[in-house]
């Protein structure tokens, strides 16, 4: 169980506010802080790492992290961390960067072969894509075996085919090491792919904290879905009217049918089919 | 030509390796610790340290070497406390010629270490304290292995800049055969003498060992930026 009440002043786009953040964690949850820019979610990470000095309380399995006397230094955190862009340490080469956090050979073997990263051991990291980065970058916050993994935005730089297998190997590391992982992220699809626990932030305070899995199960199951589409060009062929819309970056061809419609003009459109 | 060469005393020159090396090895001890400090606070005493250390830049030679020969004189304080506790005397030793030259090229080893360690990611520094590792871990195994230019250069232009030292030299040394008696001081007093024979050789040795150690260090640092931009 983690207990984070902490107060810390900060300076963003819409002046000086103050982070103001009491919650309760359980083991094992997944957590996603989502929020506009500046609201503060970076910085609760920043602070819970020891990274940043902060006012209040944390308490992590009953152990005090700090309080306004005491504080446990960065070194000594039970946490791994990830952030947003590549940290990796760019003089040695994917495997020394695991062994200089815990030399466990066989750890490290490990976590590379989990995230398919087991034939890029010698690899220099200026010579790893973006995707290849972040997941050496998980290996290696894993290396402490901490019980807390933080992550900051790690996915947002992938495409969307990378991001798909990167979720798919966080969840599994999250399950088979027990972790309690906080992750900062503004996508939705990371979101209700990943989180338990989805927390919104806004000018440094808590607006929503929701159950994802309750969420998900009292979603209404309905016969008609909605797709937001946008109109890309309108031609005409017989002296009838066709607009090609963008739905999800798929582009489709429609009939008109006794309306006007404009360039550009955002639509609600109702399918009554679902294919999977 | 052979003859010349073979007939030139080399003492001069030993003794500007012997006091750049010395220096070099004492102000990166010195400034280790310090452009590290420098790279990192957030102190309002910044600008104030920052000034002083490149003061010598600016500061003509003949201006600093008065205020260390002031100080390190008999006449001094700090020069008398050495003189009668310890029975130390600097002014026109070698000694005080490796104190003269330590503040002389102070901003040679503290500026191009400071840049390197500002331009570092943070995030990458951060992840060695995530992992559990000190500072002094964090400097030697992930900070300067990712600033080897600017280590190169910091090393490489202090040593070059001391053994160039002119005027703090004069000023604090004199000119002792031997013992105070550098390269550059040496080049002086042959021209002063009008021996251009010998004043050519020594110019034109210190000119090519200071172009083969420049080229080097411009020849390294194109490679590492290279290594870095990860096309080796």
């Amino acid at each position: 169980m983690i207990n984070i009440d902490i107060k810390k002043p900060l300076f963003g786009v819409e002046g000086v506010m103050n982070l103001d953040i009491n919650i309760d964690i359980n083991k094992n949850e997944f957590i996603i802080i989502s929020g506009n820019s500046g609201s503060g979610k970076t910085t609760l990470l920043r602070c819970l790492s020891g990274l940043e000095e902060c006012s209040g309380k944390i308490k992590v399995n009953n152990i005090l992290w700090q309080d306004e006397t005491n504080k446990i230094k960065v070194q000594k955190r039970d946490i791994g961390f990830v952030f947003q862009s590549d940290a990796l340490f760019m003089n040695m080469n994917v495997l020394n960067n695991l062994l200089y956090v815990n030399n466990d050979k066989n750890l490290a073997l490990r976590l590379l072969d989990m995230t398919n990263m087991n034939s890029f051991q010698k690899t220099m990291p200026s010579n790893l894509s973006g995707g290849q980065k972040q997941r050496v970058s998980i290996c290696r916050a894993l290396m402490k075996k901490p019980n807390i993994l933080l992550l900051d935005e790690p996915f947002s730089a992938l495409d969307n085919d990378i991001k798909s297998k990167l979720y798919t190997e966080l969840l599994q590391i999250h399950n088979e090491f027990n972790l309690t992982t906080i992750m900062v992220s503004h996508d939705l699809n990371e979101i209700y792919t990943l989180a338990s626990r989805h927390i919104k932030l806004y000018n440094g305070i808590i607006i929503k904290d929701e159950n994802l899995a309750e969420l998900l199960n009292n979603i209404k199951s309905d016969d008609q879905i909605l797709l937001d589409a946008k109109i890309l060009k309108i031609i005409n062929k017989n002296n009838q009217e066709y607009a090609i819309v963008n739905i999800n970056n798929k582009f489709i061809n429609i009939k008109i049918k006794n309306k006007k419609y404009k360039l550009g003009e955002n639509l609600k459109i109702i399918s009554d089919e679902l294919f999977i | 030509m052979i003859e010349l060469i073979t007939n030139l005393d080399f003492t001069p020159f030993l003794l500007s390796f012997k006091l750049a090396s010395i220096t070099t090895i004492i102000l990166f001890v010195l400034c280790l610790p310090l452009a590290w400090y420098l790279a990192n606070t957030k102190s309002k005493l910044k600008p104030y340290i920052e000034t002083i250390t490149a003061l010598p830049l600016v500061l003509p030679p003949s201006v600093l070497g008065f205020y260390i020969l002031i100080s390190l004189s008999s006449n001094s304080p700090f020069g008398s406390y050495l003189d009668e506790v310890f029975d130390i005397q600097l002014a026109f030793t070698f000694n005080g010629l490796v104190i003269a030259s330590i503040f002389y090229s102070l901003p040679f080893m503290v500026q191009p270490l400071q840049n390197g360690f500002e331009s570092l990611n943070k995030n990458m520094i951060e992840s060695s304290y995530i992992a559990g590792k000190s500072v002094l871990t964090t400097i030697f195994k992930v900070a300067l292995p990712n600033i080897k230019p600017a280590l190169l250069t910091a090393l490489v232009i202090t040593f070059a800049h001391t053994i160039g030292e002119f005027g703090v030299v004069l000023m604090v040394g004199g000119s002792i055969e031997g013992q105070t008696k550098v390269a550059s001081i040496a080049i002086y007093e042959l021209s002063e003498g009008m021996d251009y024979t010998n004043a050519h050789i020594y110019s034109a040795f210190m000119l090519i060992i200071s172009f083969i150690v420049l080229l080097s260090v411009y020849m390294f640092n194109a490679k590492e930026k290279q290594k870095l931009a990860g096309l080796k």
